[in-house]
């Protein structure tokens, strides 16, 4: 059975950001297991900051973007294989 | 006077800004980011920097950059207009070292107005009456909480470093007090660079009252009335009038004096608005300085007739104030509407993108600042202010049924904007009456 992976899309768009502040290690790292309800990544969009949470476990095994770069709505950001 | 003048802002005020200089003679520079090469204030301007990259830290926050452009094109003043770099007192020092002339109050003076926890200090010391809370910065859980316990909940956490609704949370439960401080501090760095935060007593249920004072380099100050501001929605002010229908001449001359004694305390130049909270009973607080041109300083140019960025500059240049108290005669009402880019249908959502078929409101006592057009792609990465709609009208009653008629002749498509949402708004028994105080948006719940 393949293993099902699970994409994270920009709900709008915005910047991209992969950590709380410019000082803090990233939410995720590719490789990191992750469980429903984990913070993912952080989109601003006109200085409102949404943060993105897992709808289900995993592992991240890719991230798409850099951090701080612009995100078009839709855009795949974080790959993620469910467990 | 000033030859040209480099302006650090985009959008709205930045045009403001540059039709206040062409109306003086003065010629202007703007600097753009990646995201605004169409912008308006880059075709209006006579010269335009590229600054880098749509991330207001690198470019509309990117200091080195911009003194460098003012520089490199022989400027000799930077107007920063509100947000960015406009309270920066860093900014405002390294205009001044660099022999540029920054358009506001000196770097000392933006030190004690714009950390509104140093501002404290000195205003209790003086008699004037503010809102209880810390005397200082409030960085760790345990601190925020002790405090909220001496003051009584609800408390509310502010950012020191800037106002907007950015960096504010109200706390109900000391249980919410980490949290509280987390966000509020991560919103406060991403839009003012600082992540500062301070925490004061919750006043419920007030109005919000601010004071416009205009302050020359030689101790001169004027006052020029009072602007109502209490249609909020998480503490970002969305209509603003002047004057207010709450506020009578012995309240107003109490306001003012106390307004002009918070400027000279603190030596205060330039524009500049002292923010008050009033309460039912007409008991008013002074909550903070803005030492900076607001978003809403139309309304209070609309009822004195002041240019108010023409006397910023004025100021600046080194010039007396033009006039004098007595000189200053308010006349009618205006009113603001903040047009949005946001979806007042879905939970105000921000909606950047390409603005198609649009038509703007005309006509007798209406006045529109903005920086949108057809075609014009409002991009994601700053404030979702899109257009300011103004009306002037001989009274309330008046300037309501010009700003329903102005709403009425707006049309926009591509993008969500918040005027339906006025629309409701100018509608409301309690809106039409008067009956206002900061929570009033609370009963359109369902669209909040």
């Amino acid at each position: 059975m393949s293993p099902r992976i699970s994409k994270v899309t920009a709900p709008l768009a915005g910047t991209f950001y992969r950590a709380p502040s410019p000082e803090e290690p990233p939410f995720v790292e590719v490789g990191q297991e992750i469980h429903t309800g984990d913070v993912l990544c952080i989109i601003e969009s006109m200085k409102v900051f949404t943060e993105l949470r897992a709808e289900r476990g995993g592992i991240v095994t890719n991230i798409l973007v850099e951090d701080e770069d612009p995100v078009m709505r839709n855009q795949e950001m974080i790959e993620i294989e469910l467990t | 006077m000033f030859r040209k003048i480099l302006i650090a802002n985009r959008g709205e005020i930045a045009v403001r800004i540059i039709r206040a200089c062409r109306e003086m003679g003065i010629h202007t520079v703007s600097v753009f980011s990646e995201a605004d090469r169409e912008s308006l204030h880059v075709k209006y301007a006579d010269e335009a920097i590229h600054i880098g990259k749509p991330l207001s830290k690198k470019s509309y926050l990117n200091q080195g950059k911009i003194i460098r452009a003012a520089i490199e094109t022989g400027s000799e003043a930077i107007h920063p207009g509100y947000g960015f770099l406009s309270e920066n007192e860093t900014f405002a020092r390294a205009c001044e070292d660099n022999g540029l002339v920054f358009i506001g109050p000196s770097p000392e003076c933006i030190a004690i107005a714009g950390n509104k926890a140093t501002a404290r200090k000195t205003l209790t010391n003086l008699g004037v009456v503010i809102i209880p809370g810390s005397e200082g910065i409030v960085s760790y859980e345990k601190d925020a909480v002790e405090l909220a316990g001496q003051v009584g909940y609800p408390v509310i956490i502010k950012a020191s470093g800037g106002g907007g609704g950015r960096g504010m949370r109200i706390i109900y439960d000391p249980s919410e007090i980490a949290e509280g401080l987390r966000v509020a501090s991560g919103e406060a760095r991403a839009a003012f660079g600082n992540p500062d935060l301070y925490l004061e007593k919750y006043i419920e249920r007030p109005r919000h009252i601010e004071i416009q004072i205009l302050g020359d380099k030689y101790g001169n100050y004027v006052c020029l009335g009072e602007r109502e501001c209490s249609i909020q929605k998480r503490y970002q002010k969305l209509i603003e009038e002047a004057p207010s229908s709450f506020v009578d001449e012995s309240l107003r001359k109490k306001m003012e004096e106390t307004a002009i004694t918070v400027a000279r305390a603190i030596s205060y130049t330039n524009a500049g608005t002292m923010e008050f909270l009033v309460d039912a009973q007409k008991k008013f607080y002074f909550m903070e300085v803005n030492s900076r041109i607001q978003v809403e300083h139309p309304v209070t140019e609309m009822t004195t007739g002041v240019d108010l960025v023409r006397q910023q500059i004025l100021i600046a240049a080194g010039e007396k104030l033009e006039l004098e108290q007595n000189q200053v005669h308010r006349d009618g009402w205006a009113i603001e509407c903040r047009i949005n880019a946001e979806d007042p249908e879905n939970s105000f959502v921000p909606s950047p993108g390409v603005i198609q078929n649009l038509i703007l409101p005309g006509g007798p006592g209406v006045r529109v600042d903005t920086h949108i057009y057809d075609n014009y792609e409002v991009p994601p990465f700053y404030d979702s202010l899109v257009c300011k709609l103004i009306v002037w009208g001989k009274e309330r009653g008046i300037a309501i049924r010009r700003m329903q008629r102005a709403l009425s002749e707006f049309q926009i498509e591509g993008i969500k904007v918040t005027v339906p949402f006025h629309i409701k708004v100018f509608q409301d028994k309690d809106f039409i009456q008067g009956n206002i105080d900061t929570h009033f948006l609370e009963k359109f719940n369902n669209v909040l």
